[in-house]
């Protein structure tokens, strides 16, 4: 597990040139700051996360519930509540501040969101089947996902086999991504190559888990 | 605006001359050879400018000994020293691709005459 976390929301592509005159490609990040709401321990919840919120939410549209919750932590109300899962809450506080002072160019992350929904998608575009081909007597059967099984054994098509379907809006995280600059002042992060989901979604950021560093 | 645009406001370059496709200009490229930078230059006809913003590129294309050369560049890049306009071209579209087939005499750009 990571032992930073953000929130964030997806402004868009762009591109920046690095020291070299290269070209990098760069997703912006906007980073939410946002505040702790509780801690999460190992002793009274079964793992440690940090809980958090971020922007603002007018007190009269909390429910009671929520309103007791920030008022326990004595934490202004934020627009959602988000857990952000870390090794050790031992160096964080309710009512901290996180902000991109976090991290630093150079740092390697993973981002977590969800995906940009396709809807119903066919074999090829959903497990990039190959389909069948333009010509040579294929009849209709273009973009067909062919076989989906045996005949009398086993008589039925097994769980699990990939067809056409609802495909994206799930929850992707793409690992190891890196940190081109942080933006303290703008609080704005800038990762190379893309992330997940469509420009203002969520965005969940953490130190990379995985790979060396 | 786009919040991204404030990202590329420091990448953008306010030295770049007004051109268009048609003109000749001549491109000053900073080519780095080992630990030593030298400047090339590169002079031909602008085929197209394409995109928008910091992802603006543009094409240059010349012929080397009977060989056409196309080389694209980004606008704002950092590896162009400078750009200079040479001559202005008068042509009527904005992607120049049917010079790629045109030899010698026919693929001459007509000079842009302006009043005065």
């Amino acid at each position: 597990m990571a032992d930073k976390a953000l929130v964030g929301e997806k402004a868009g592509m762009t591109q920046i040139w690095d020291d070299q005159n290269r070209v990098v490609p760069v997703t912006v990040l906007k980073v939410a700051p946002c505040r702790v709401v509780q801690i999460k321990r190992p002793e009274t919840d079964g793992y440690s996360a940090l809980q958090v919120t971020y922007g603002n939410k007018k007190v009269r549209s909390l429910t009671k519930p929520e309103a007791g919750h920030f008022d326990k932590a004595a934490v202004e109300p934020g627009v959602r509540l988000v857990e952000l899962r870390v090794d050790d809450t031992s160096g964080y506080e309710v009512g901290q501040e996180l902000g991109a002072d976090l991290l630093a160019a150079g740092d390697k992350i993973d981002v977590t969101a969800v995906s940009k929904g396709k809807g119903t998608a066919g074999g090829m575009k959903r497990h990039n089947f190959k389909g069948h081909p333009a010509s040579h007597g294929a009849h209709r059967v273009h973009r067909a996902p062919g076989s989906i099984g045996a005949c009398a054994t086993p008589a039925r098509v097994f769980k699990g086999t990939r067809m056409a379907g609802r495909m994206g809006a799930s929850k992707v995280t793409t690992l190891n991504l890196e940190v081109v600059s942080a933006d303290v002042e703008r609080e704005v992060l800038l990762v190379k190559g893309s992330v997940p989901g469509p420009r203002g979604g969520l965005v969940l950021v953490r130190a990379a888990v995985k790979g060396r560093s | 605006m786009h919040f991204t645009d404030l990202i590329d406001r420091s990448s953008l370059r306010d030295d770049i001359p007004d051109f268009s496709p048609g003109d000749t200009v001549k491109v000053n490229v900073r080519v780095v050879e080992g630990n030593r930078e030298r400047v090339q230059a590169f002079q031909g006809a602008v085929l197209r400018r394409q995109g928008s913003g910091v992802r603006e590129t543009f094409t240059v294309r010349k012929v080397s000994f009977g060989v056409g050369v196309e080389r694209t560049f980004p606008v704002h890049s950092p590896i162009l020293q400078s750009i200079e306009r040479v001559s202005l071209g008068d042509v009527r579209r904005a992607k120049l691709y049917y010079l790629r087939e045109r030899r010698g005499k026919a693929a001459k750009i007509k000079e842009k005459r302006t009043a005065r």
